[in-house]
């Protein structure tokens, strides 16, 4: 009899069945990217080591961990002059991107002009100009930095100009009426309105620069993490070479994320709908 | 007071798109409004009343013909105007006090004193906002507000600069009836206090006759002025105006007229 439960009224302090604890579900996000990696580290090992794959070939996690602490001064070294030269270029791109995008963005003349040329420039696998570099400036760092910023300056341009081109046209109307210049409608409007592009194209820029700079330094360097993983690879080093990919990958990773934090910090009102 | 001499004069004039003479927005336009004056101007769709807007704004120059303001011949953008549109287009990354104060950015001699004067300034912004209902807002951000609510900021934007002349296209176009009604009441308090010289396009007719003082009609392409009407209705105006008999029968009339005017219009859309 008494164990019918009563409909009504509810206890205030009992959960409701189908509420999901909030707090869990978010904590679980944020660990959910190193369960997944940590997943497929240990597929990676457990495949080198169920069939045998030669270190050659592939070497186990454990044999590049090994490699990395082995080698720690040296990679160190190599990771610390890519990351100067791929920053030094990245942060050329980041001047002339926006400067180029900002004039181009703000003419339709300038647009008509120079778009094909960039785009022509842009189709250019940067590989191949490496070698011109080389003659120009000799091996070393000043080819990686140009190489970085050659290959990581047209997103930046293009996502500056889009942002500032599409200037609304009844704002620019209230502007001019009140009788601004173009380059206070750049300034107070289109500026602030690329923003948001400006950062998507930072994340893909980043990005690249790290395999303009280390394309170089394979070709034409004897420092950074291009040039160890070249002469790893040429002493069957293959656990080294695999080591200076994961360095390089993390290097990666922290710049995106260093990125996305400006990005969060200065255009939030343009991502309101994630909050 | 209105003064007799016309504040703003459009005399035979002329708007051609493109290089040829062959699309021809307005065509022997004459109009005149008087300083102080609420015009509106209605008309067929694509009879040209934005190519107006930006004639009398100085945005685009007549290709013949001559327009003024304020006893002078428009050669560009002039910094007595005021504008707002059926889109409210705020900046989203600034705040709505940010965004009403941004003509004192532009037009001297408020620029080059804003930066000493702000707190003044920011106070007269103030005071706007109040005007139109949106004290306490000030803070918040453009996307965080209605669409009547922008369009309220929209206004503010358009007069924090006091304008001599207030251009508007369709400013409530894109609202709902109720809150459309509302913000014509809005309107006509800020032009009962300031009296800004007021130039209205709208597609509306019972907005036209309930805010306007007098009313143009515009034909079908190329736009010329067909009609004018004095409304005679007391100031302020309510809601109540807008049922008696005479107020139905102006709007009626203006209807009509518009209708005659489509027939043999082309179909087109304006560019």
């Amino acid at each position: 009899m008494s164990d019918l439960p009563s409909p009504l009224p509810p206890d205030p302090n009992e959960p409701l069945p189908f509420a999901h604890d909030e707090s869990f579900a978010e904590r679980f996000r944020l660990v959910l990217p190193w369960l997944v990696l940590a997943m497929f580290v240990l597929l990676w090992e457990a495949v080198v080591r169920l069939f045998h794959v030669p270190p050659f070939l592939l070497p186990a996690p454990t044999a590049i961990f090994a490699s990395l602490v082995e080698w720690g001064p040296q990679i160190g070294d190599a990771a610390f002059a890519t990351l100067v030269t791929t920053v030094a270029g990245f942060l050329l791109a980041i001047g002339f991107g926006v400067l180029g995008g900002v004039l181009i963005g703000s003419s339709a003349t300038l647009y008509a002009a120079f778009y094909p040329l960039l785009i022509g420039f842009n189709a250019v696998p940067k590989v191949a100009i490496v070698p011109i570099l080389v003659v120009w400036f000799g091996i070393g760092a000043i080819p990686a930095i140009l190489t970085a910023f050659l290959i990581s300056f047209f997103p930046i341009l293009v996502n500056v100009a889009t942002g500032i081109a599409t200037v609304e046209p009844e704002l620019k109307d209230v502007l001019r009426a009140l009788g601004a210049s173009n380059r206070q409608i750049v300034a107070k409007v289109g500026l602030p309105r690329a923003m948001p592009y400006f950062f998507a194209s930072l994340k893909v820029a980043i990005t690249v620069a790290f395999v303009g700079s280390i394309m170089s330094e394979t070709v034409a360097s004897n420092v950074g993490i291009g040039s160890l993983m070249m002469t790893a690879s040429a002493r069957f080093e293959v656990p080294l070479v695999f080591a200076g990919l994961v360095v390089t990958a993390v290097m990666g990773i922290l710049l995106y994320l260093v990125a996305e934090a400006i990005e969060k910090r200065v255009v939030g009102w343009a991502m309101r709908g994630h909050r | 007071m209105p003064s007799d001499a016309p504040f703003v004069e459009l005399s035979d004039v002329a708007l051609a798109y493109g290089s040829t003479a062959a699309t021809l927005a307005v065509e022997r336009l004459n109009l005149t409004v008087a300083e102080g004056e609420f015009v509106a101007v209605v008309g067929p769709s694509g009879c040209g009343k934005s190519s107006l807007m930006k004639l009398v704004t100085g945005l685009w120059p007549a290709s013949r013909g001559r327009v003024a303001v304020a006893g002078e011949t428009v050669k560009g953008p002039l910094g007595i105007v005021g504008m707002a549109f059926q889109n409210s287009v705020q900046l989203p990354w600034r705040t709505v006090l940010a965004n009403v104060m941004l003509p004192l950015e532009i037009v001297e001699p408020h620029a080059s004193k804003l930066r000493r004067e702000r707190a003044t300034y920011e106070a007269k912004a103030r005071d706007l906002l109040k005007l139109v209902g949106l004290d306490g807002y000030d803070a918040r951000h453009p996307w965080q507000l209605s669409g009547g609510m922008q369009q309220r900021a929209s206004l503010c934007r358009a007069l924090v600069h006091d304008p001599r002349l207030l251009m508007l296209d369709e400013p409530f176009g894109a609202l709902d009836m109720f809150t459309r009604e509302e913000l014509w009441g809005v309107l006509q308090d800020l032009w009962i206090a300031r009296r800004p010289t007021v130039i209205l396009v709208t597609h509306d007719l019972r907005e036209a006759v309930f805010l306007a003082d007098r009313i143009l009609v515009m034909s079908a392409r190329p736009g010329r002025i067909l009609a004018e009407y004095r409304v005679p209705f007391a100031r302020p105006r309510s809601l109540e105006t807008t049922y008696l008999p005479e107020f139905t029968e102006l709007t009626h009339e203006l209807r009509r007229l518009i209708a005659e005017a489509r027939v043999g219009a082309p179909t087109e859309a304006t560019p």
